[in-house]
């Protein structure tokens, strides 16, 4: 192969002017991280709360969360982020469609947020089958205490629910990091952003790459470790994770 | 016997491989002599440079260029027949393609600049481009000094987007920059208001405000951000031989005012596939380019 390496790259002074292409690169994590730490709080909230809603009794709620969990989980992440940003605000009356386009930051809140409402509806699915896979007696002997469905849920049975998928959820959080990397279609310029943006000033593509490869491996296993700690601490004796 | 005649066939055909090397090619041109064939690099959307046609089928004006270099190569290596071979490529991908090989000839819309230089080689520029922004005739911008505290897009990665950000430093303009994954996606912000300016290589500003829906409603700036800068065709770098057989031909196309007619037929004539005219005659710049041809990559070159 034809090409000229140059590890020393990362530290030659970018073109921005805002220090070297390192710096360039951590300043993509750090947006990469912002983004999906507000994108997996609005997937948790939102997740819960329809999870919940899908295992009630009243009808209405099951089917509110069914559309929910449909309607986010069906379309593709990336048409998802371009609806968001380019087609909603042309929807709304011109006033209010405005004020959304010229928020500042705007492609960080649309991709916090849509990455958000998508990974709630994977969220939603995941607490609905860990309620469900609870014998269905603690529902019933919660009943029995005199506790309301709202305490049911609160001590009885999302505390179960949420350590039972535990595993699972770590995987989503991670899937919520990679997805912050489609959000540069909608220019917001985050780790992947940058190192494309360093393959098009240095023409050092496999370096940029490889860089960015190695810092989301390095962050998903802090992350993984932590998470393994976490499950470690919340296990039940007895039960499936806590042997 | 037979074996004696197997020998003297064996005899024969080294002779013949060693006549073959006494020519002693090496690097792009053994390659291409080797194997019969060219694979040249195009680009899908670069607007009147290299992108598909209605049949799917790569046109443009360093298309066109890259074909005058195929003829070359092919009398140069005395072939009756050589295959070209076409390759898609993008801005992130052209560059590991001609690295490992893939690709021979890079036929687009890139430009020529000493970082690049360090990674592949350009034959004479076929184009000069200055960084300047498109706007809605509405907005009223009449300078670059119209865009204080205006939200202005560039493409990220570019070279543009680079240069809009140190004037926006020099002269304190304190304008929002916002960067987009490509210019369509940049030109987009515009007409949906998102951002007053896009900055862009005034070609490709051309180019988009011809294809979209009303072209009148949009002006290029008068201001530039930059000197004209030069596009060339890529080449693999630490291949002499090559290079020379490229340049000799590109030379002789800008010199025989053959350059300058696939130019007006590209720029100032209806286009294929919807017949869109970009009505950009040739710049004084480029005239002089086509008269004594340069590599080089320094835009004060070019006067």
């Amino acid at each position: 192969m034809n090409y000229h390496w140059n590890w020393g790259i990362f530290f030659e002074p970018n073109p921005m002017g805002t220090g070297n292409y390192l710096d360039m690169l951590l300043s993509g994590l750090v947006l990469t991280l912002k983004t999906a730490l507000l994108a997996w709080v609005i997937a948790l909230i939102f997740g819960s709360l329809i999870g919940v809603m899908r295992t009630l009794p009243s009808k209405g709620a099951y089917w509110f969360g069914f559309c929910w969990v449909e309607f986010f989980r069906n379309m593709p992440l990336l048409v998802q982020l371009f609806l968001w940003f380019f087609v909603l605000p042309e929807l709304l009356p011109k006033a209010a469609g405005l004020w959304l386009k010229q928020l500042p930051n705007a492609p960080f809140w649309t991709a916090a947020i849509g990455i958000g409402f998508f990974m709630s509806a994977r969220v939603a699915v995941q607490l609905q089958a860990g309620i469900g896979s609870l014998p269905r007696g603690q529902k019933m002997a919660a009943t029995a205490l005199g506790l309301t469905t709202v305490q049911g849920y609160r001590y009885v049975l999302l505390p179960m629910a949420f350590r039972i998928i535990l595993p699972p959820l770590t995987s989503e959080f991670l899937n919520t990091i990679k997805n912050t990397a489609v959000a540069i279609t909608i220019g917001l310029v985050e780790l992947t952003g940058q190192a494309r943006s360093m393959q098009e000033f240095s023409f050092q593509v496999f370096e940029a790459f490889t860089a960015a490869t190695l810092i989301y491996l390095l962050t998903n296993a802090i992350i993984v470790t932590g998470m393994r700690f976490l499950e470690r601490y919340v296990a039940i004796p007895g039960y499936i994770s806590g042997k | 016997m037979k074996h004696f005649r197997h020998i003297g066939l064996a005899l024969v055909a080294t002779f013949a491989v060693s006549q073959a090397g006494a020519e002693e090619l090496t690097g792009t041109l053994k390659n291409i002599k080797d194997t019969g064939a060219i694979t040249l690099g195009f680009r899908d959307s670069s607007i009147p440079f290299s992108y598909l046609d209605d049949n799917q089928k790569p046109v443009g004006f360093a298309m066109d260029i890259c074909y005058k270099i195929v003829d070359a190569v092919k009398k140069e290596l005395k072939l009756d027949k050589l295959e070209v071979k076409l390759n898609p490529v993008t801005s992130a991908t052209r560059i590991p393609l001609m690295a490992n090989g893939t690709i021979d000839l890079e036929c687009g819309s890139t430009t020529n600049n000493a970082e690049r230089q360090k990674q592949v080689a350009f034959t004479n520029t076929h184009f000069l481009t200055a960084s300047r922004y498109v706007f809605k005739k509405s907005s009223g911008l009449k300078s670059i000094d119209d865009l204080k505290g205006k939200t202005v897009v560039s493409t990220a990665g570019t070279t543009n987007i680079k240069q809009l950000t140190e004037a926006n430093v020099a002269k304190g303009l304190g304008a929002n920059i916002i960067p987009a994954k490509d210019h369509a996606e940049a030109f987009l912000m515009v007409e949906t208001d998102r951002a007053v300016a896009f900055v862009m290589d005034d070609i490709l500003l051309a180019s988009l405000v011809a294809g979209s829906k009303s072209p009148d409603d949009y002006v290029i700036s008068k201001d530039a951000f930059s000197k004209p800068e030069p596009y060339g065709i890529m080449l693999r770098k630490d291949d002499a031989p090559f290079k020379k057989v490229v340049d000799a031909a590109t030379a002789a196309l800008y010199t025989s005012g053959e350059g300058q007619k696939i130019y007006d037929k590209w720029f100032t004539a209806k286009i294929p596939p919807k017949g869109l005219n970009l009505n950009t005659p040739i710049s004084a710049e480029l005239k002089n380019e086509f008269a004594k041809p340069s590599d080089s990559p320094i835009p004060d070159d070019y006067k």
